[in-house]
């Protein structure tokens, strides 16, 4: 177990994009069992925080520590397999392919067939729809269906942190709440989670922490019953 | 000859050119769907094959014989120097050049050609070589229409590696991951693949398949020559793009098709053989212009 119970630190990471710097001093933790969530607006850098942190976009400067392991210059397949699971911004699922290759996929690093059949049929059981259609191409899922399809495949991999960006978007009222039952029930089960949403009052009601993010900086940080009371964060995020 | 004669011995002559061009198209095709790379050099890697082959049969042939255990042999390990040089010149000419602009890396693949090329005929001061084997002239007899064991045989081993290959892709997780990285590289590497290492045995299959051609080939004509890749290079792309590249199955397709057509194509009459590539390379213009994405490209489906 880690120290303090913390699973990710990030240290002052610095992030670019070519000469633009995407993310300027950020620094902030996940502890065990928790959801910490980033809020901002677009382009404030949170999916880049996603991305610098499962190693797609380096970090330029700064520490990344997973489970008291420097990450910051390991390659994206070495993070995976030390159980820190990143699910991209717009799903990003395989097309052209069929759901149960797509889950296959999930757990590429994951050598012994028959704990490969387990979880699968684990995934099943909590996404039965995925089931019913798994020899079916994964194109021709609805978003809420590829939302599911691309958590179950992040789950193949008994993920020790799960980094969720935007699992929300695009998606109709009653899916967006199935979705937060499942984020729920996943961590219930033990993994934290790191949760990036454009919906902040869904965030808001998810996690435990949250970070507001502008213009590549922390500006607001604090439990999320503080933010909710949170003038400028009403104002902006919540709309009322 | 009765037209039934001929219609039976032009179809086994373009079963055999087919599966030349179908195992040649395979590498393109893979690589192409995988890097989005026109791999000129692939022609190159069949011409090396050839040679190294060769190379390989001359230096067991005192054990073995040039019987075809040895043939085999040397093929086997002329597919594993060639997979091999394959992912050497992705390590060194290619990865550099992934994130350049499609250009460049399309000069360096012209680049590779030529040093292939160039390397070999310097080593062979621009000379055929003769591919002796001791096979013999045995085959099947159906009155007009003759079959050697040879070409039998090269039929055989190659439907075999296309079969094998088939169900490496489709079947394994690693041939899976090769499919995936094609759809969206970046997804890939979050699920803990590997991207580079995927690529390169992309390159080495590729590269052997084509090693493995250039070996027939050498049996087959009975000589070696370094100009020999450039023109199976052309119609091996042809044959990807008739079948529709990225398409794995459509490079098999396309390779039988594109064989059939040129023995077929020569028996138009007031046509002789010297038109045949002009059959291809029309095809390749008609089909362009009627259905860019091949026979079996895929148009892409998106839903959001």
């Amino acid at each position: 177990m880690s120290k303090n119970n913390t699973i990710l630190e990030l240290q002052n990471v610095e992030s670019c994009y070519g000469k633009i710097k995407a993310l300027r001093n950020i620094s902030c933790k996940v502890g065990a069992g928790e959801i910490v969530t980033l809020l901002g607006a677009n382009g404030a850098g949170k999916s880049t925080t996603l991305r610098t942190i499962s190693g797609l976009t380096p970090a330029s400067a700064g520490k990344i520590i997973f489970m008291d392991e420097d990450i910051t210059a390991k390659q994206p397949h070495e993070i995976v397999e030390m159980g820190l699971i990143h699910v991209p911004e717009g799903r990003r699922i395989f097309k052209g392919m069929t759901i149960q290759e797509n889950l296959e996929l999930g757990s590429f690093t994951l050598r012994d067939d028959r704990e490969r059949k387990k979880r699968m049929a684990h995934v099943f059981d909590i996404f039965p729809i995925l089931h019913e259609r798994r020899n079916r191409d994964s194109a021709m899922l609805s978003g809420g269906e590829q939302q599911m399809l691309a958590m179950g495949r992040a789950m193949m991999t008994k993920p020790r942190l799960l980094l969720l960006d935007e699992p929300s978007m695009g998606l109709a009222p009653f899916l967006v709440k199935e979705i937060m039952r499942i984020i729920i029930r996943l961590n219930k089960g033990g993994v934290p989670i790191l949760l990036v949403e454009q919906n902040a009052k869904v965030a808001l009601q998810l996690a435990n922490h949250g970070y507001v993010l502008e213009t590549g900086k922390i500006v607001i940080q604090g439990s999320t019953e503080t933010l909710r009371q949170d003038e400028s964060i009403v104002k902006a995020y919540l709309g009322e | 000859m009765s037209t039934q004669d001929i219609i039976l011995q032009q179809l086994a002559n373009g079963l055999i050119m087919g599966s030349f061009y179908a195992l040649v198209a395979l590498g393109y095709t893979m690589v192409y769907g995988i890097i989005k790379l026109l791999n000129f050099a692939h022609g190159d890697l069949y011409m090396v094959g050839g040679f190294v082959g060769f190379l390989i049969l001359s230096a067991i042939s005192g054990v073995l014989g040039e019987s075809w255990t040895a043939i085999v042999c040397s093929m086997v390990l002329s597919m594993l120097a060639v997979g091999l040089l394959g992912v050497i010149i992705q390590r060194v000419a290619y990865r550099p050049m992934l994130t350049a602009p499609r250009l460049s890396i399309l000069i360096t693949a012209l680049a590779v050609s030529m040093i292939l090329s160039n390397g070999v005929m310097s080593i062979t001061d621009g000379e055929y070589l003769a591919f002796n084997t001791d096979l013999g002239f045995d085959g099947l007899d159906f009155g007009n229409v003759f079959i050697s064991y040879t070409q039998l045989a090269l039929v055989i081993s190659a439907s075999v590696l296309m079969f094998v290959l088939y169900f490496f892709v489709n079947k394994t997780l690693y041939g899976k991951a090769m499919q995936a990285i094609a759809i969206d590289q970046d997804a890939c590497k979050l699920m803990g693949i590997n991207v580079n290492r995927i690529i390169a045995l992309t390159f080495f299959i590729g590269s052997s398949l084509a090693a493995a051609a250039g070996v027939m080939a050498g049996v087959y004509y009975g000589s070696l020559h370094f100009s020999m890749g450039f023109v199976i290079g052309l119609k091996a792309f042809t044959a990807a793009v008739i079948g529709g590249i990225g398409s794995i199955p459509g490079a098999m397709l396309g390779g039988l098709l594109l064989g059939l057509l040129e023995a077929f194509g020569t028996q138009i009459p007031f046509i002789g053989s010297e038109w045949k590539d002009v059959f291809s390379f029309g095809l390749l213009i008609l089909l362009l212009i009627l259905k860019p994405t091949g026979i079996l490209g895929k148009t892409e489906i998106e839903r959001m």
